[in-house]
């Protein structure tokens, strides 16, 4: 390994699950398991039907063009890109080239893995359209229209990672992009995000920025989550380092594999010379489109805060620390309920305690997501007022936010139904300070002795005796109080 | 035949008048589709069902029509005359038939055309040749030529056509009736058969200009399926044929129509040729400034192989969707690779096969810049040649073709290289989207033969006014095809 150097490039497609039609159609663009329901004529190519662009999709690749710092065409075109295959209806994809250019070409973006900051230069990002998609059996093939024309927008990096752990990092840093500028819930589990991944090695005293030093790329197809992509690359390297090392490297032709889940390894399938000639041409209905300077600024103003920004916000302004922080822009989903529990009036230490504690981890333990939450974040501020008042304590709160999270009961509604209150008043706890006092006398001996320990052994009957509903804190204080009296 | 040879206007007139109501109309019009059926072969389906409708204030309602069979049309067999589809129902219908149905238009038949609009010829769709009902033993050109056998015939006053170089145009000429496509996207191509995107439009054969524009006026407006509509609400062609065209001008390539270019001319063509300048001459007489210009004949003569170029490489992507996989007779076959190949194998006919290699071929990455991109420039080559003229003309008028319908017999043999250009140039009208109308203009060995009006784009009102004008200095106007014998 010490011997050779990595260089990977990634195409990363994902669906555009923000928009409400199609990105050529005006069936409807969302994901059902009932299969073609969401299909118009022109999904399964019926003749005589045309393709109309939604600019909703247009403004959201535009957006992704941005954030990526690419430089926008000025005029908006789309190519038809020629292949037959079963799950390609039309027998052609409308898709974008780099000639004329697309949404966005030649820009980059920062990334980090494993704490340190990294550059990846994009070749160009363009939007697409979805294929239907296929079930094979023994005798037979389904075919599933919903997906076909769904909008697609595929990256293209420049060669520049240099192992799994920097190409996954990019992935992710995508990933969250995708998710909080709305363009797409990039769920991979609902076939969402797609990858090819193309990896060559080269020897490592040799400089990679001149192309003529690095070694055959080999293409990877269609690797279906971020685990796989890993696991690819991974098995890629050391399979094409064994090459090297047999001297059967320089005998590798230029070549398109597939990654093999269930074998875990890549698998042969065409060479480069057998490459598919696409025969794409401008697609003809579709009229160029200007892309006016206004509508790009008027996305660029739209660009919501990405988790970068954010998580500088929740440090900086809400005093979080950079763990905390990390842990709740991770997941959009999380750092939106983390924000609408801000919203609602919570206190943001206190609400991200709440959440990074018990919520997460209870979202762990159910393989749960945030949004399946019965507990609002209105609900969530509303139990941290009932600790801020005194009503409760915080232990009874813990208990009741579990106790809400497993019965659909608003945590207000448990308190009330319980009758739960914290004894705030001096008059009242004082009384059964008094009462243990009289039983443990002794104690205020040991106290004096300097067994200041004591003093929990009484707070703890005292809770005793209210079931838990007197303030821990006041208590002790009453104690100390009434014992240096005596 | 007791309505159907008569106008649009004059047959509005009597079903107002009840004189004669939709139905009688209608019956008379497929009485007459089978009749001309049984001679010409020129349709794929006769609607015998079709309903009566209401009489509007709509010109068009209440009055029968038919349709070319590549629109699609819900309920209704719609094969594009291939074989590939020879029992497709859609389950949607054309923009434009839409807009017919609005206006209470009455669809009698679907007409045969070259498979898809391939061809024009008239020789190629599934349910076999449509012959001349002037002449049977001639062609009626294509591709629209069961519409033009059938209006020719007087079946109905008009018929939607489509035309992707000519293929309304050309049979219009054949037949002696009026073949008008407008504007490119003045008429939604929702619905149509795409052939070749670019150079499609839609558009109707009537026996008079009039009608034309009437037709057109109810067909066209901007439609949210078809991106490359535009918005013509403020175009009333029908109020538009005021028939003053005093200062207007004209011009004919000289390359294209003059004598001298034929050395070796058939009778035919001589006849043609000279009953073209005869017409400008009564043109003049109107009051329209006609000249002769020139233009660079190497350019002209790409016009032909532009064409193939352009048609063959769109064609070949948009019949991609024709797999049997989805409509269509499927084929049987253990792999899917095999199930296509078997359907287009036996589906399409030959000239559509050669077509698509020829659009492949073009479009393979080493031969894309050498053949694609240059027919994609010298087709803006010659759209700005002919922009140029129109800075200075209202339109462009040449004859249609080298004379009248050629005979069926030796259609297959290749057209004489000589006369190709005068043959094709009309592909220019598809090359820039420009309004062009085709409108009898006289006979040939006693055939009829046509002239072609070529205008800018959006120029539409004045390319019909223009036309309607040069119509009326003759008597080609209205007329039903009388079976000829030459013997």
């Amino acid at each position: 390994m010490d011997k050779y150097k990595v260089l990977i490039g990634l195409e990363m497609h994902c669906e555009i699950s923000e928009t409400n039609s199609k990105v050529f159609s005006s069936a409807s663009n969302s994901y059902s398991e009932i299969a073609n329901t969401n299909i118009r004529p022109i999904d399964m190519a019926f003749p005589g039907t045309l393709p109309v662009l939604n600019m909703e999709a247009v403004k959201k690749s535009l957006m992704a063009s941005i954030i990526l710092n690419c430089q926008q065409p000025e005029h908006i075109y789309f190519e038809r890109k020629n292949y037959y295959y079963p799950d390609l209806p039309k027998g052609y994809q409308i898709t974008q080239e780099t000639k004329p250019a697309p949404i966005g070409i030649y820009g980059e973006l920062k990334y980090e893995c494993n704490g340190e900051e990294k550059i990846a230069r994009i070749n160009n990002i363009h939007l697409e359209e979805d294929a239907a998609s296929t079930d094979h059996y023994p005798s037979f093939s389904t075919i599933d229209y919903n997906r076909a024309g769904v909008p697609l927008l595929e990256l293209v990096t420049y060669p520049d990672f240099h192992s799994a752990d920097e190409a996954v990092s990019f992935l992710e840093t995508m990933r969250s992009i995708y998710q909080y500028a709305n363009i797409s819930e990039a769920d991979s589990k609902k076939g969402q995000i797609r990858c090819d991944v193309n990896v060559s090695i080269m020897d490592i005293d040799k400089d990679e920025t001149l192309e003529e030093n690095w070694g055959t790329k080999v293409e990877i197809k269609n690797v279906n989550s971020f685990g796989g992509v890993r696991d690819a690359i991974n098995y890629e390297i050391k399979r094409q380092i064994e090459l090297k090392e047999d001297n059967m490297y320089d005998d590798m032709e230029q070549q398109t594999r597939r990654w093999d889940e269930e074998s875990a390894t890549t698998i042969y399938m065409r060479s480069k010379v057998d490459a598919i000639d696409y025969k794409y041409f401008v697609e003809p209905n579709i009229p160029k489109y200007k892309l006016e300077k206004s509508l790009i600024e008027e996305v660029r103003s739209l660009i919501p805060k990405l988790a970068s920004e954010r998580k500088d916000t929740y440090i900086n302004e809400y005093g979080l620390s950079n763990y905390d922080a990390t842990i709740l822009v991770k997941e959009k989903s999380i750092s939106d309920y983390f924000e609408d529990t801000i919203k609602a009036g919570a206190e943001p230490k206190l609400a991200s305690n709440w959440i990074t504690s018990i919520i997460l981890g209870h979202l762990n333990k159910n393989s749960l997501e945030i949004t399946d939450l019965y507990v609002t974040p209105t609900m969530l501020k509303d139990l941290i007022d009932l600790v801020n008042t005194n009503t409760i304590s915080s232990k009874q709160a813990k208990e009741v936010l579990y106790e809400s999270l497993e019965s659909n009961k608003t945590p207000t509604d448990i308190v009330k139904e319980k009758g739960m209150k914290q004894i705030g008043g001096e008059d009242e706890i004082l009384k059964v300070v008094l009462e243990v006092l009289e039983e443990h006398p002794e104690s205020i001996n040991q106290y004096k002795s300097g067994r200041n320990n004591i003093v929990d052994f009484l707070v703890g009957q005292v809770m005793k005796k209210t079931r838990g509903q007197a303030n821990p804190a006041m208590t002790m204080n009453l104690f100390i109080k009434e014992i240096e009296k005596r | 035949m007791k309505y159907m040879n008569k106008s649009i206007e004059e047959l509005h007139e009597l079903l107002v008048n009840k004189e004669v109501t939709s139905k009688e109309l209608i019956e008379e019009s497929i009485e007459l589709s089978k009749k001309v059926q049984g001679e010409c072969n020129a349709f794929v389906t006769i609607l015998e069902d079709a309903k009566e409708q209401e009489v509007t204030d709509n010109l068009l309602s209440g009055i029968p029509y038919g349709i070319k069979d590549n629109y699609s049309t819900k309920g209704i067999l719609s094969t594009g005359s291939s074989n590939t589809l020879k029992d497709y129902v859609p389950f949607f219908t054309a923009t434009a038939i839409k807009n017919l149905e609005k206006a209470n238009a009455v669809a009698v038949n679907k007409t045969v055309l070259d498979e898809f609009g391939m061809g024009g010829t008239g020789t190629t769709g599934h349910t076999g040749t449509v012959l001349n009902p002037w002449d049977k033993t001639r062609m009626c050109a294509g591709s629209s030529s069961g519409s033009a056998c059938a209006v020719a015939s007087g079946v109905y006053p008009y018929a939607t056509g489509s035309d992707t170089g000519d293929s309304i145009r050309k049979p219009a000429a054949y037949c002696g009736i009026v073949g008008y496509k407008p504007t490119y996207g003045m008429i939604s191509r929702y619905g149509l058969f795409a052939f070749a995107s670019s150079l499609d439009h839609c558009g109707v054969l009537t026996r008079s200009v009039k009608d034309a524009a009437i037709v057109t006026d109810n067909m066209k407006g901007i439609d949210k399926n078809d991106m490359t509509t535009w918005d013509s609400s403020n175009i009333n062609l029908y109020k538009s044929l005021t028939g003053n065209v005093k200062g207007k001008k004209l011009c004919y390539i000289k390359e294209i129509c003059n004598l001298e270019n034929y050395p070796n001319r058939s009778e035919e063509l001589n006849n043609h040729l000279v009953n073209f300048f005869n017409v400008i001459e009564k043109v003049k007489e109107l009051g329209i400034e006609v000249e002769e210009v020139s233009i660079d004949k190497t350019l002209l003569n790409a016009i032909p192989s532009t064409y193939v170029v352009i048609s063959c490489a769109e064609a070949t992507s948009n019949m991609s969707n024709l797999t049997g996989i989805v409509f269509g007779p499927r084929e049987d076959a253990n792999n899917y690779i095999d199930m296509i190949k078997n359907y287009r194998t036996k589906g399409f006919s030959s000239l559509i096969k050669r077509r698509f290699v020829i659009g492949s071929y073009v479009l393979q990455s080493q031969n894309k810049d050498r053949y694609f991109h240059n027919a994609q420039r010298v087709r803006r080559l010659l759209v700005d040649e002919w922009n140029k003229l129109f800075e200075s003309y209202d339109g462009v008028i040449l004859p249609v073709g080298s004379g009248p319908a050629l005979k069926l017999d030796n259609s297959s043999n290749n057209l004489d290289k000589e006369t190709q250009l005068l043959e094709e140039h009309l592909q220019v009208g598809n090359y820039g989207g420009f309004p062009s109308i085709t409108i009898p203009d006289g006979f040939v060995s006693n055939l009829p033969v046509g002239i072609n009006i070529t205008g800018k784009c959006y120029d539409d009102e004045n390319v019909l006014n223009i036309a309607y004008a040069i119509e009326s200095t003759m008597e080609y106007k209205n007329q039903i095809a009388k079976e000829v014998n030459n013997g």
